[in-house]
């Protein structure tokens, strides 16, 4: 999130489009409804379903699962064409002013640069002028025929509020409820802020679907502001805590970047990191990248980092390709993997086309499951008939189940969707056999290390090398290791006058103490300031709130640096004053920034700079146009799911999106619209947590088994009455379960034909307490969206036909 | 303040009474007392209570857990859970999965012991801690002898284990998270991912 749960109580509109928040998220939307009630917010979603959120709204569009950046151009377009932005804040805090180059285009659905063969483009063209100084060229009155704002005017303008419709099959009025709702919030004195979940992230074209929202958001000057943002609810209970921490393919900790096989010394890599601003007087914040980098290092290999050796950097492993999760178990299938650790995760339920993922586990020499309950992939090679049907004994694999204490037994720091780290007591002793985590990896750690001390082997060196000066090696404490986080000072710092500013093992207050030379540690540069010489802030339980606009500062440790809101000088004017006294948040008091929250800007830098809000960016502003950063295209684009019931309506050659990877031979495992006329969707139910809960008996009680919600038209056109089992075909798997014919689901008009939907709960499997079932993802393809290879989940195509009921 | 009067030592009290009226025999001091032996006592009075944060969504809804030491193994278990009032966020209340966490914790399908499927086995069996721990480091030492590349075609140093794959999870703490990057990766895995995008 930019902005904060207790936040959205200061919105004036709340947009909730690809969530269901009440459903999922129910402690959490009480802030929706606290905004209603207090401030007469408005509430409109946007979903396939009438959901339990749409239930509480004061508007409700529905849209066809995997058409939401058609939908979300619609608004842009809408804003662009009858000047409903807020211009001041566009014309500023955005790139809306720069100018593109010459060789940058769009034609056909493609930008400049395709490469057809590689499904992938050369983005070179995608940036902008650069002047004779050195900076990027802009026109600030926006009119310069290559500047962004009018390139996105040209850009947007075929979504139309008919094009919507055709596209999206929303009802035109029902669409331009949702954009005069959304243009109402254009001026500084209203806000509006969006919520979405994995209704956005799980498609093809995922990353453009929150771009989308976020262009929405600049536009209308909703970035940075008391009730604004773009705010993503998240799954798991500490999802953000640990994509900070960076257990992901090609990432290190505070989103900094694994090395990778071209960047073979330590200077290669921060080289192509260098951040210089685009324009004067910028912070430009990455420029400090080598900083964070060094003390990393320092942390992951303490004293045996030295200048001398560029710190380690040689003993970390260079990335040859990314493996993200639907790449794993891809090389997995071919045989390619020997071992896999598990770790509180059941992918053989939650990875996409579970046939292939059985196949691929049943290639591994070995597998761990680590978690406090049993999972169905500890149980992959175990026949359950129907639901998982297996031959037990060609299977080679060993398997190795670890008893894990669960969360109440250990503890430590959690950060939730606010960014706010928040630790948690132990309650209990650990039950049964169980272990931490922690000290089941160090135990493992530690045995391998001396297997390479006492018998040698391949390439010890990386492993003798890391730091492990726990107090207790074989039981590192959380509080040490938050420390570690944290970073300290190696050697005495001092300031430029050469006054210390830090002693020798001090704790590290902020990361702006942190130094490039090997003189600070630190492996999580974001979270520096949680375990300051204060002390342990996440512990921190004060639930005051000085400013009384929901602001609880002294409440856990917000990462970055206790900022409860993004990007928050952006709620004043280029100098300095609150764009309205009804949204004033952090402003420049002519000596230096203040108000509610940590100012997210150099606390004395005069506006008269004129550096922009956004200190992260070279240019100081936010990006309209995205420049290379994203890998189909600088601006959102529609394109259909790979499995659509439609061809692309705009540009009817383009199967899917075009640079979203499809892995060798497997355009033939899509299905298409003849076959299986009917489109799929995948969702929660607020009595079960994704595939954790139908082992837990209370929850298994209240919902207890799969089932397949559907339209009343669907039914009756098939032939299918209230509770009959009914199979679920998609061309790669079958499910079956009992139908749920409801009202919240109604066939929609699209391109000129009607268009039918089931519904899928996506927490059932074959182990549990729950009825078995086969797993929902047996349905869904292996595709992922082209820039975080984030599944295809929310659209695909199924065909559904009644079955006979076996006979009591 | 917890009423530590028993039952049984309060009918002896009365007993020293009996030479009164009925009425007398209680006394008017030892209504509340009588009335306090009639009530089951408070169990949260016995407790032991930590702030904690559900273990479900990234709302993360403050939770106060109460622990007790369980008769049966004298280890402290958990005996009730509420949301935490004094949380900003979620004001004390609970979702139907929050409200139902005791039940995760006390879950049917809980691994109690390390469990082991032979390559082709029907089951699991149950062995030691120090079996699997073994076993495994072994099985991973094996790999990363036969598979481990220290420098690539061009000769750039690249140190890393391709065949080796890690999921790490969630809804670990921080600090899980960190420990399993530096193992992982201090090993020279490549294949690391957890459910943030999936």
């Amino acid at each position: 999130m930019t902005n904060n749960w207790t936040d959205i109580q200061n919105a004036d509109i709340v947009l909730v489009m690809g969530g269901n928040a009440a459903e999922a998220h129910p402690c959490g939307f009480k802030w929706v409804t606290e905004a209603k009630s207090e401030r007469g917010a408005k509430l409109m979603v946007v979903d396939p379903r009438f959901t339990r959120t749409a239930a509480v709204s004061d508007h409700y569009a529905p849209i066809r699962s995997g058409s939401d950046i058609a939908f979300l151009s619609g608004v842009i377009n809408y804003l662009l064409s009858n000047d409903a932005i807020h211009t001041e804040y566009v014309r500023n805090y955005t790139n809306a002013a720069y100018i593109v180059g010459e060789g940058y285009g769009f034609s056909e659905g493609l930008f400049t640069g395709y490469e057809e063969d590689r499904r992938a483009y050369d983005r070179s063209s995608w940036e902008y002028e650069i002047g004779e100084d050195g900076f990027a060229k802009r026109d600030m009155t926006l009119q310069h025929p290559r500047c962004v704002y009018q390139l996105m005017k040209a850009h947007f303008a075929a979504y139309t509020p008919e094009m919507v419709q055709r596209i999206s099959g929303t009802p035109e009025d029902k669409f331009l409820k949702v954009a005069e709702w959304v243009a109402s919030t254009a001026n500084g004195e209203r806000s509006m802020t969006i919520m979405y979940a994995l209704g956005w992230t799980q498609h093809s074209h995922g990353a453009q679907n929150i771009r989308s929202a976020a262009m929405i958001q600049l536009l209308c000057g909703n970035i940075g502001v008391p009730g604004g943002g773009i705010n993503a609810l998240r799954g798991h209970s500490n999802v953000q805590g640990i994509t900070d921490i960076g257990t992901l393919t090609a990432s290190l900790p505070g989103y900094l970047a694994m090395p990778t096989d071209a960047e073979p010394t330590l200077d290669s890599h921060l080289a192509k990191r260098a951040f210089t601003p685009l324009q004067e007087n910028q912070v430009s914040y990455w420029q400090n990248y080598n900083k964070f980098y060094v003390s990393f290092l320092k942390g992951m290999y303490g004293r045996n980092a030295t200048a001398d050796n560029q710190f380690g950097y040689d003993w970390l492993p260079k990335l040859d390709t990314t493996y993200d999760a639907l790449k794993m178990f891809d090389v997995m299938h071919k045989g390619q993997t020997t071992g896999l650790l598990c770790q509180g995760f059941n992918p053989l339920m939650s990875i996409a086309y579970s046939g292939k993922s059985v196949a691929a586990l049943a290639k591994l020499k070995f597998l761990v499951s680590m978690d406090p309950i049993e999972t169905d992939t500890a149980y992959f090679w175990q026949n359950h008939g129907e639901f998982n049907d297996v031959d037990t004994a060609s299977i080679q694999t060993e398997v190795f189940m670890l008893p894990v204490t669960s969360f109440v037994e250990e503890e430590g720091s959690l950060t939730n969707s606010s960014r706010n780290i928040q630790w948690k007591w132990r309650a209990a002793d650990p039950y049964f056999e169980s272990r931490r985590d922690t000290d089941i990896l160090a135990d493992l750690f530690l045995r391998l290390r001396k297997l390479y001390d006492d018998e040698g082997g391949t390439a010890p060196g990386p492993i003798q090398a890391i730091d492990w000066s726990y107090a207790d090696p074989m039981a590192p404490a959380a509080e040490e290791i938050l420390r570690e986080l944290n970073g300290r000072a190696l050697t005495d710092l001092r300031d430029a006058e050469g006054k210390v500013v830090r002693r020798a093992g001090e704790q590290l207050a902020g990361f702006g103490e942190m130094r490039a030379d090997g003189s600070t540690d630190g492996v999580q540069w974001i979270y520096t300031g949680v375990y300051s010489p204060e002390g342990n802030l996440s512990q921190r339980r004060d639930n005051s709130d000085p400013s009384g606009k929901n602001v609880y500062g002294s409440w856990g440790f917000c990462w970055p640096a206790n900022r409860r809101i993004l990007y928050n000088r952006a709620s004043a004017d280029p100098d300095g004053k609150p764009w309205s006294e009804e949204k004033a948040y952090v402003f420049w008091d002519g000596q230096r920034w203040g108000g509610a929250d940590v100012p997210d800007f150099p606390p004395t830098s005069n506006p008269s700079l004129r550096t922009g809000p956004f200190i992260m960016t070279p240019e100081g502003t936010s990006r309209l146009f995205a420049r290379g950063f994203m890998a189909e295209g600088p601006f959102p684009v529609h394109y259909e799911p790979f499995e659509a019931p439609v061809l692309n309506p705009m540009f009817p050659a383009i199967r899917g999106n075009p640079a979203a990877r499809v892995f060798d031979n497997d355009m033939e495992i899509f299905g298409d619209a003849e076959e299986f006329p009917i489109v799929a969707t995948t969702y929660r139910l607020t009595e079960h947590f994704h595939y954790w809960t139908k082992s837990v008996r209370y929850n298994a009680v209240v919902q207890p088994e799969f089932f397949v919600e559907m339209s009343h038209a669907l039914a009756e056109e098939r032939g299918i009455s209230p509770g009959q089992m009914v199979s679920v075909r998609s061309h790669r798997g079958e499910v079956k379960g009992r139908a749920m014919i409801t009202k919240r689901l109604q066939p929609l008009q699209v391109d000129g034909r009607t268009l039918h939907y089931v519904g899928l709960p996506l927490h059932f499997g074959f182990v549990g307490q729950a009825r078995k079932a086969s797993p929902v993802n047996s349905l869904t393809p292996p595709v992922g969206d082209a820039n975080a290879q984030t599944p295809e989940f929310k659209a695909f195509l199924v065909d559904v036909t009644p079955l006979a009921d076996p006979v009591a | 303040m917890n009423m530590d009067i028993s039952r049984r030592r309060f009918l002896q009290g009365a007993g020293a009474g009996v030479a009164g009226t009925a009425l007398g025999a209680f006394g008017f001091g030892g209504v509340e007392a009588a009335y306090a032996a009639t009530v089951k006592e408070f169990r949260l009075f016995r407790t032991t209570e930590a702030r904690s944060t559900c273990p479900y969504c990234a709302v993360a809804c403050g939770m106060m857990v109460f622990s007790a030491p369980s008769a049966e193994t004298g280890r402290m278990e958990v005996v009730h859970i509420e949301g935490d009032v004094d949380n900003p966020v979620n004001r004390g209340t609970l979702c139907p999965k929050g409200a139902g966490a005791l039940d995760y914790i006390r879950s049917p399908q809980r691994v109690k012991v390390p469990m082991y499927r032979k390559a082709g086995a029907d089951a699991f069996e149950e062995v030691s801690w120090d079996f699997a721990m073994e076993r495994i480091a072994q099985l991973m030492k094996e790999d990363r002898d036969a598979n481990f590349i220290e420098t690539n075609a061009d000769g750039v140093t690249v140190n890393r284990w391709p065949t080796m794959g890690f999921l790490s999870g969630s809804s670990c703490t921080n600090e899980t998270g960190w420990i399993t990057w530096k193992v992982a990766r201090g090993l020279g895995m490549l294949q690391i991912e957890n459910q943030a995008r999936i």
